[in-house]
């Protein structure tokens, strides 16, 4: 560079140290920022947990009317309930004490976005883990069994949500949407399968 | 202040020999390479606290005590540990049960963890009692409640590594409480967790996080806590600047020495408090369920969630903040804003005087009403979250709120006493 050349040898060209400063600290910081991607990544699942991630059949002849079983998916309980046709009309009748009655705002596949949240009446799918703090909520099916107006449903020991029989969340529960509901489908009469549907794995 | 201070000798019994460079043979050798005497003098002996702390000064230095107990301990039980789905509880039990005197480091490494937050709070309230946060010592305060955060986030990692069914919903609970942040929530606990529950990739980042990342941050928070604390000078319970008032040897008329007058009354406090952990250790090492849960003494299980979950005691009050708002958004947020109002407490406090004991009748209701709070809130948050109880913690955690946020209009508008010019402290 021509006009730098006229400095003396002890002079410094301030404006050059600078620039020269000011470009090795962005090299420097975009070297750092890439350099962190390796670790930030590890923490991601492993492989190993993504396989372990994998879709599950359950067998829903084991079920009895009125029953529910745990099938563990993704290590999250799965609640499987064989509702009655009594349960079934249970979940009518108390929309206005809903957080979400349509299900607006809480999460399911669309299949499942109905008033019962379920592709058929009689099965109940849901993940088993209060939207709240991912707490297991315990199974209080009875009526009346919480207090006299109590429809039947789920109740979260942790912090109190309540759910009805389509898990459905009352006011006053601190989980502000309805219990998460997991792709599934029936590849067969006796068979579900939770993690996937027809379009495909979660 | 190290200018004026470690050039000349000191007035304290240590005697001019501590001088930097002084000495001869192997202390001078060691002194023009190290500067040992010089730190001793500028730090010890010549370094001048306040005549009139009282007891509320015991727990700075027993803090430090406890860290170094529990650094040692939890050192040898790394050593008997095994951190993993399969093997975390078992070789709990283990060391419990087999290895020679494993369960005393055990319940020393257990008891020490509720310990420092007993001793860190007592601390914390010392500083909202004598406005130890106020200016100049407004950095001293910040580092002390990064201190606070470490330890938090040191204590809620290291209740996860027995494995107990206590350790792994609490980490639930908690670990959950990110997928609150809207956008990125869910993502953000899959890459915690690092799997799609809390697993065996969870325990074993938090194992490395409790027994390296965490303590090294710890270590350097306290070391600037530390510079910080003797570079501004500690405060005193009459909250006066004792460098203002100097001698004509130009030490404060009202400091004496750290060493020996200091050491010697910590030595007293670290007796007494060995007393009260050996009996908590040898007699009472769950303290009834309130240092170690008893449902924490069974295994981990996904699938049986504890009839009750709650954090140990020293989380409590902000749990009960957290489960007293309906909606999980809004009781995380509140739950955040608890822990980092402590942060804003130096720009919050407008009196013209640092020590409760001359600020009016508003600041000392409002200090009372937020200790009872706490207290309460602390109850509440191993109560089962209904009726009565949710009600009261709403109170109680408004109170807790209106503390804070009333500060700037309360600590400025109150009558307060006059402040003498020198420390009051009788002579015993």
């Amino acid at each position: 560079m021509a006009d730098h050349a006229v400095l003396a040898d002890d002079e410094v060209d301030l404006s050059r140290r600078k620039f020269l400063t000011k470009a090795t600290i962005a090299t420097g910081t975009l070297g750092a920022v890439f350099a962190a991607v390796p670790f930030l990544e590890s923490w991601a699942p492993s492989e190993r947990a993504r396989a372990q991630g994998a879709p599950v059949e359950f067998d829903l002849s084991k079920l009895e009317p009125g029953q529910m079983a745990t099938p563990v998916w993704r290590k999250q309980p799965i609640f499987v309930v064989r509702r009655t046709p009594d349960m079934v009309a249970r979940i009518s009748g108390h929309d206005a004490e809903l957080k979400d009655p349509q299900s607006q705002d809480s999460d399911q596949p669309t299949y499942a976005k109905n008033d019962l949240r379920s592709r058929s009446p009689e099965f109940l799918v849901l993940i088993g883990i209060c939207t709240h703090l991912g707490c297991m909520p315990k199974q209080r099916f009875d009526k009346a069994e919480l207090y006299p107006s109590w429809p039947g449903g789920f109740f979260c020991p942790c912090h109190g949500s309540r759910f009805d029989l389509a898990g459905r969340v009352f006011d006053g529960s601190p989980a502000s949407i309805n219990l998460n509901i997991p792709r599934y489908y029936y590849p067969n009469v006796r068979t579900l399968v939770v993690g996937a549907d027809e379009k495909g794995t979660a | 202040m190290s200018a004026k201070t470690a050039g000349a000798a000191p007035a304290g019994p240590a005697g001019a020999d501590s001088a930097p460079g002084a000495g001869k043979g192997l202390w001078a050798w060691l002194n023009k390479r190290l500067p040992i005497s010089e730190f001793i003098t500028t730090q010890l002996t010549g370094y001048y606290a306040p005549k009139n702390f009282n007891i509320w000064y015991f727990f700075g230095s027993l803090a430090l005590l406890v860290l170094v107990l529990q650094l040692v301990t939890g050192i040898f039980l790394t050593m008997f540990y095994k951190p993993g789905e399969l093997t975390s509880f078992d070789s709990v039990e283990y060391i419990m049960r087999e290895v020679n005197y494993g369960w005393l480091i055990r319940y020393l490494h257990s008891t020490g963890a509720s310990a420092f937050f007993v001793v860190v709070y007592l601390h914390m309230f010392r500083a909202l009692l004598y406005g130890s946060y106020k200016a100049p010592r407004e950095l001293l305060w910040l580092l002390g409640m990064l201190v606070y955060l470490a330890l938090m986030a040191e204590a809620f990692m290291g209740y996860v590594l027995p494995w107990g069914n206590m350790s792994f919903w609490g980490a639930q609970v908690i670990v959950n409480l990110f997928s609150a942040i809207p956008g990125i929530g869910p993502e953000l606990v899959l890459w915690i967790r690092g799997d799609y529950a809390i697993a065996d990739a969870t325990l074993n980042r938090f194992f490395a996080l409790h027994v390296a990342a965490v303590p090294l941050a710890l270590l350097l928070l306290v070391a600037l806590h530390l510079v910080a604390l003797h570079e501004t000078g500690s405060n005193n319970p009459d909250g006066i600047e004792i460098k203002e008032k100097l001698g004509r040897d130009g030490k404060p008329l009202d400091g004496i020495p750290f060493h020996p007058y200091y050491t010697v009354k910590d030595v007293m406090g670290v007796g007494v408090f060995f007393v009260l952990l050996a009996i908590v250790v040898f007699f009472v090492p769950t303290l009834g369920g309130l240092f170690l849960e008893p449902e924490n003494f069974e295994p981990a299980n996904p699938l049986s969630t504890p009839l009750e979950i709650h954090p140990v005691w020293y989380f409590t009050p902000y749990y009960a903040i957290l489960r007293a708002v309906p909606g999980k958004g809004l009781g995380a947020l509140l739950m955040f804003l608890a822990v980092a109002a402590f942060l804003f407490l130096p720009w919050l406090d407008r009196s013209p005087v640092k020590s409760m004991r001359y600020r009016g009748w508003m600041s000392r209701t409002a200090l009372t009403l937020f200790t009872v709070s706490v207290i309460g809130l602390g109850y509440l948050g191993m109560q089962p979250p209904q009726g009565l109880y949710v009600v009261l913690a709403r109170i109680f955690g408004l109170i807790y709120f209106l503390f804070f946020i009333g500060m700037p209009f309360y600590t400025r508008f109150e009558k307060v006493r006059p402040v003498p010019e020198r420390v009051t402290c009788h002579a015993h």
